[in-house]
């Protein structure tokens, strides 16, 4: 793309040949006060101005340099991608076969709870750090009555919202004539299967330490969320006056032992109030660090899953999974950006062909007859 | 004054209503989030709207408050304007504006007679005489008025500025009541000033609304300008997307829902209201919530952005220094915004001749007696001389008929004489004790030229007229009857008696009218020096009399009489007068007549020209004279290739609708057949290499019109048009006055290839595009039919057709790019998930950066200011982000947005989808960029020279009204 700078007067192409006025009115200022119009460049609509000029010539080299610059990039991001180590379980426990299929029916407060072991081997080892996800499908955290059924300023602390909650949280917004804490339906389905990891090993199974803090964002679990504040630390106090959400199993003091890891700024507490944006998403559980530079993170080998089975999802349809991934520079597995850049990129680059075959057959018939610009 | 108020609202009536829905139903989008941009357009229109109300209220405040003399029980009140009420008497002093429309009752000069500009109204800026009612000029003081009773009738008000009937009628004690008639010389109108005249008194007629000023201006808010006319077009058809939207999105959002786990999951369970409401009334709140939330779809800011881009617009045009004129020391006056970028689109200018091209000041050149030619061979500066200078005589007349041909010009005008102390701000010449005034500038060249010859008028006093002839003698005429000019007639006449009792009327007018008047045989003589004065620009009048005998004479006193008394048809009845009487008549000679070009005004015409316009001239002269002018002006080039339609070509006999045809047929072929349709059909025709000019004169055209009732003719209208747009200029030449009005509406049917707009230059509307004129109006008028707009709509359907589904491309990309970057939420390289907040806030950035690039890629121009407000859009964008995600803010109940910005520019995967989704969204544009400018190189190798025309297309910015 050239920038061809010009004043405007020169763009206008000839000043007004004989044009009302002509040249003769540019002479005449300097009289006596009038209501003679100011000689401004910008009253007069003369500022100077650049005239960009998209040719033919300008424009085609700057295609195939897109092309040349998107197709590496997309051939990055897709080796990237697939250097990304992913492995996923659906635990939800349609087919008969599976060892959650007794589960399948679990409602919220059954007692006790239902559990089951799915066992799995992992064919290549993870090398770096894994990042253990758990997934939900045809679950609607997008639904516009959904995302609104919240009260942040309850969840940000405010006194009066925790005992007062918003309207939003209709119709979790009380029960038995309490308010609940936290009201609202994102709180209220909030997931809470638990997943345990084990290392199978000749039959001996050694559970995988999984780090439950630092899935949330910073901003959310130091500033956006916060437990009520009041005279000492003790939360049952601070939460007194309020119930539990109705399929809670226990009330949001009680989330973790923890105290910096309970009430209100529980990190899977967080991580689920951050709705998702489609119906098929992925939630951060649990990280799995990499103890040594000797050992990979997770060996490739035997591993069981044990799950304690309480979030319902086959009534709607829905479908649960553990989902297990390394992470690189530009996040989870994702094939489709370096695609889409490769895609992009080859078809700029052909265009850039095709117009140039085109350009260059007008311009070799015309190359004498050119009108410079 | 508050009445921008609901024009404002009316302008956002849409957004009013869905933030009214958004308050009734459950809504997707927060109040706040719709309801700031309605408050902004909303105050924005108002203020706009408010301050040209303002302008227009003040102006109004100053007619409306100004103060006026009102005789109430023989003393004088003063009140404001707005007060008059219909049958107050009225005094006006000189260089006053008449404050209604009143009937002149008496004026300071004991004649009765008053002189009047009109040129505020009509911009005729000459002086015409009106005359009081016979018997109330002598009550010329306060008492005497007062003491006046009377009753008017008058028709109902019309605006038609020239015509007026009424009638007088005085009660005085011990008498019989008089009637007297009253017409258009008896009404002084609102707006026009008093001239000349120390002071008048008049009876307040037409007040307010009812004046024929007040009735002109009707309409005048109801101007809508081609561009509002298409844009409500395609918001409609948005309308009708809008509404398929909604209805499409609530059926599928049911189907969905009939599976009861899609319903209401346990995890999202409706409130017992939404539970308790019925189905109908849920569907329907429903398509109603589909509808605020797709709303924007319809641009309402864009009439915001349209109306402020003219109201600034309008800015620029009043800056404009070219606009400047030093003469009179103004600029261009915008009064409205609301049309000027029709002003960019004016395909044809009408113009007036007289006036317009030419300055309209007359000079005496030269006449003919009995065929014998009189030309003053000493130019003289000023025109006038007392001396009987030596005269060049191309041969003689006899003597006596010298002398009747110099008293008929002395005899047969309306000129008055003032004397010169009375007189300030006149065209006089000061070394003149006498100036004359008259409404036609020709008469008084005509009076100026019997002077050289050494018959001077010394004026008109109690009906007689004085002149001193080449002897120096003062004879003495009783004039009569006046029979006034009028353009249908184009002649008048005078009739007068000798103080030898011999009754004599004397005629002069445009030969066409003059010639069938007079005795054949005498024709033959003058009419070639007619035809050669015509040839050389002049304009051309022949001068005939004839002897009245007293008994022709009494009848034609009653008739006229009559005529004058008559409240119904009376113009048809004077009509019926005049012409019995002036028939059989002798022609005495001709006189030629100079009226000077404008300065530049071959400048200007070459400029409309190149400009692309099409000038059309409009004139009743001679088609000779107006050929020259048109010539001298450079209307016509020496290239220009003329077609003629006029009486001369087509001819006279009973073929002439044959010949017409012909004519017709011939120059299509010429011009539309025979030339091959240029592609891209805005292109305009000046394009081709031959120039051609039409002539057309009054027969032909209306033989054109209103054809007979044969059906092969009827046709003609649009053939005629045809050509008529392939000339780049056409001259109309003895036109009536009605017809110059018929030829605007020519065009609705025939604008297939142009934005188009007519430019009115009648009579009196001056184009201020010459420079040195003094009163600048160009109306832009209405495009007379509908017809016009939906043709040229169908251009400006491709462009919208292109954008809409333009814009449901890059919908469909930045929606679907971002929901497949989505698959996997995980995009920070710490393994933290996104939620649909982010998926929003990519979007939207998507959007914004999308459009302004887009915006960008449009420019052609790029001022600091561009430069300013693209990036500064795109960087404050940026930091209104952060700004607002960077706190939680007290007021809003949910802090959806808090960190949401940051945290997606910490992922390096979102930056590389944001631009690769802003690049895609734009490569379309930038594709058809590149296409076009490789289709246009080669275009513009072959046609070199056209295209560099292109860039003469200055926008000629001319001053609306």
């Amino acid at each position: 793309m050239a920038v061809n700078y010009s004043a405007k007067e020169e763009a206008d192409g000839h000043p007004a040949g004989g044009g009302p006025g002509g040249g003769a009115a540019a002479g005449g200022g300097g009289a006596v006060k009038t209501r003679k119009p100011d000689n401004t460049a910008f009253k007069q609509q003369r500022l100077p101005a650049w005239q960009p000029i998209l040719t033919a010539g300008t424009v085609l080299p700057a295609f195939f340099i897109i092309g040349l610059i998107f197709i590496p990039i997309g051939i990055g991001i897709f080796v990237t991608s697939n250097n990304i180590r992913e492995y996923e379980i659906d635990y939800t426990g349609i087919e008969p076969s599976s060892p959650c299929n007794k589960c399948l029916n679990v409602s919220w407060d059954s007692t006790p709870p239902c559990t089951c072991t799915i066992n799995f081997t992992l064919e290549h080892s993870f090398e770096s750090n894994v990042f253990m996800y758990y997934g939900l499908s045809n679950f609607y955290q997008n639904h516009r009555r959904y995302v609104k059924s919240r009260d942040d300023s309850q969840l940000n602390g405010d006194n009066s919202s925790l005992l007062n909650p918003s309207k939003e949280c209709e119709p979790y917004r009380t029960n038995e004539d309490k308010p609940i804490a936290p009201c609202g339906a994102i709180a209220n389905s909030m997931f809470n299967d638990t997943l345990e990891l084990y290392h199978v090993e000749n039959d001996t199974r050694t559970a995988i330490p999984l780090i439950k803090k630092g899935i949330a964002w910073w901003t959310d679990k130091n500033v956006k969320f916060r437990n009520p504040t009041g005279d000492g630390n003790n939360l049952t106090a601070l939460f007194q006056g309020t119930t539990k959400p109705v399929n809670w199993p226990k009330p949001v003091y009680m989330l973790d032992s923890e105290p910096d890891n309970n009430g209100f700024i529980n990190e899977d507490f967080i991580v689920w109030m951050r709705t998702a944006a489609l119906p098929t998403f992925r939630k951060l559980y649990r990280l799995i660090e990499r103890k040594s530079n000797l050992q990979p993170t997770l060996q490739a080998g035997k591993y069981s899953l044990d799950i304690t089975y309480n979030y319902p999802v086959h009534s709607f349809d829905g479908r649960k999974r553990m989902i297990l991934s390394t992470i690189s520079w530009m996040g989870g597995k994702n094939p489709f950006l370096g695609i889409a850049y490769i895609t992009v990129g080859s078809i700029c680059f052909f265009l850039g062909v095709v117009l140039l075959i085109i350009h260059h057959k007008y311009g070799n018939r015309n190359t004498s007859a050119d009108i410079p610009n | 004054m508050l009445g921008f108020v609901p024009r404002g609202f009316r302008k956002a009536q849409h957004e009013l209503c869905s933030s009214c829905l958004q308050v009734i139903v459950d809504t997707p989008t927060s109040p706040v989030t719709s309801g700031l941009p309605l408050f902004f357009v909303i105050t924005v229109t108002a203020i706009k709207q408010g301050y040209e109300d303002w302008l227009r209220h003040r102006a109004d405040n100053e007619v409306n408050k100004s103060n006026v003399f009102v005789i109430e029980n023989a003393k004088q009140v003063q009140k404001e304007s707005e007060k008059i009420k219909v049958g107050d008497i009225v005094e006006v002093k000189a260089d006053e504006t008449f404050p209604c429309d009143l009937i002149f009752l008496a004026s300071s000069s004991t004649d009765g007679t008053c002189y009047v500009t009109t040129a505020s109204l009509d911009g005729e800026s000459n002086f015409k005489t009106h005359y009081a009612v016979r018997d109330t000029t002598v009550l010329c003081t306060d008492e005497a008025i007062d003491s006046l009773t009377a009753t008017i009738e008058c028709e109902q008000p019309q605006p038609d500025l020239y015509k007026f009937v009424g009638r007088i009628i005085m009660y005085r004690s011990n008498q019989e009541p008089v009637a007297r008639s009253l017409g258009p010389e008896n009404l002084l109108l609102k707006g026009a000033t008093l001239k000349n005249t120390k002071k008048i008194y008049g009876v307040a007629v037409y007040t307010g609304m009812e004046t024929k000023m007040a009735l002109n201006y009707q309409g005048k808010s109801q101007k809508r300008s081609a561009v509002e006319k298409s844009i409500n077009a395609f918001l409609i058809v948005y309308l009708c997307i809008l509404l398929s939207k909604a209805t499409v999105c609530t059926t599928l959002k049911y189907v969905w829902q009939s599976n009861p786990f899609n319903d209401e999951p346990w995890y999202n369970e409706k409130t017992k209201k939404e539970r308790e409401t019925f189905k109908v009334l849920r569907m329907f709140t429903d398509f109603l919530s589909f509808m605020v939330l797709f709303n924007f779809i319809i641009p309402v800011s864009m009439y915001v952005t349209v109306e402020m881009q003219k109201f600034l617009g309008s800015f620029f045009i009043s800056w404009d220094k070219e606009m400047y004129d030093e003469e009179i020391k103004e600029g261009a006056l915008v009064n409205t915004s609301d049309l000027n970028e029709e002003l960019g689109q004016v395909e044809f200018v009408f113009t007036d001749k007289t006036g317009t091209l030419t300055e309209n000041s007359m000079e005496f050149i030269e006449c003919c007696i009995d065929g014998h030619k009189y030309k003053d061979c000493i130019s003289e500066v000023d025109g006038f001389s007392q001396t009987d200078g030596p005269l060049k005589y191309y041969g003689k007349a006899e003597k006596s008929r010298e002398e009747l041909f110099l008293r008929a010009l002395c005899l047969c005008h309306t000129v008055r004489i003032k004397q010169a102390d009375q007189v300030d701000g006149l065209i006089g010449h000061p070394e003149c004790k006498n100036t004359y005034i008259s409404s036609s500038p020709d008469e008084i060249a005509l009076v100026k030229g019997a002077e050289k010859y050494g018959f001077t008028f010394l004026g008109l006093e109690n009906d007689f007229m004085k002149i001193r002839n080449q002897k120096n003698e003062t004879e003495m005429y009783q004039l009569l009857h006046t029979l006034n000019f009028d353009p249908v007639r184009r002649r008048m006449s005078v009739i007068v008696r000798t103080t030898t009792g011999k009754l004599l009327l004397f005629c002069k007018g445009a030969d066409s009218s003059i010639f069938p008047r007079v005795q054949q045989e005498e024709i033959q003589q003058t009419k070639v020096h007619v035809d050669r004065n015509a040839m050389d620009g002049y304009r051309t009048l022949c001068v005939a009399f004839k002897e009245l005998t007293q008994k022709e004479y009494d009848r034609i006193d009653r008739q006229l009489n009559e005529a004058k008394m008559a409240l119904q048809d009376r113009e048809e009845k004077m009509a019926k007068v005049f012409e019995d009487t002036e028939a059989d008549m002798h022609l005495i000679g001709a006189t030629a007549v100079e009226d000077r070009l404008q300065e530049q005004s071959a400048e200007t015409i070459e400029a409309l020209h190149a400009a692309g316009m099409k000038v059309w001239v409009l004139t009743g002269d001679k088609m000779e004279t107006a050929k020259s002018t048109c010539y001298a002006c450079r209307l016509f080039q020496t290239s220009t290739e003329l077609l003629e339609l006029t009486a001369r070509v087509v001819g006279e006999s009973e073929r002439k609708e044959d010949r017409l045809h012909e004519l017709l047929m011939d120059y299509h072929k010429r011009l539309i057949q025979d030339v091959p349709k240029p592609r891209g059909s805005l292109k305009r025709s000046w394009t081709l290499s031959q120039e051609y000019g039409l002539i057309i004169d009054g027969s032909t055209l209306s033989l054109i019109l209103n054809p007979s009732q044969d059906s092969s003719s009827s046709h003609y209208k649009s053939i005629f048009l045809q050509i008529c747009l392939k000339c780049t200029a056409v001259l109309c030449c003895r036109m009536a006055p009605l017809q110059k009005a018929q030829v605007f509406p020519l065009y609705s049917p025939l604008t297939e290839q142009m934005l188009f707009m007519s430019c009115v230059l009648a009579d009196s509307w001056v184009c201020y595009l010459f420079v040195s004129c003094s009163s600048a109006h160009i109306t832009p008028t209405e495009t007379p039919g509908f017809a016009a707009v939906s043709d040229n709509a169908m251009l400006q359907w491709r462009p919208f057709l292109y954008w809409t589904f333009l814009g449901a491309f890059e919908g469909l990309v930045f929606f679907f790019g971002v929901y497949f970057l989505f698959h996997n939420s995980s995009l920070e390289d710490n393994g933290k998930v996104f939620g649909n907040w982010t998926f929003g806030t990519i979007v939207f950035t998507v959007l914004v950066f999308t459009v302004t690039l887009k915006l960008a890629l449009d420019t052609r121009f790029w001022t600091w200011m561009n430069h300013f407000v693209i990036w500064g859009s795109l960087a404050f964008y940026v930091f209104f982000s952060f700004f607002w995600g960077g706190v939680i803010w007290p007021f809003l109940k949910q802090q959806r947005m808090y960190f949401v910005f940051a945290h997606m520019l910490t992922s390096v995967s979102t930056w590389l989808a944001i631009i690769l989704l802003i690049f895609i969204s734009l490569f379309p544009e930038i594709l058809l960029i590149v296409l076009k400018s490789i289709k246009e190189r080669s275009h513009q190798v072959r046609n070199k020279m056209k295209y560099c025309t292109a860039f003469l297309q200055r926008p000629l910015l001319l001053s609306t009204r």
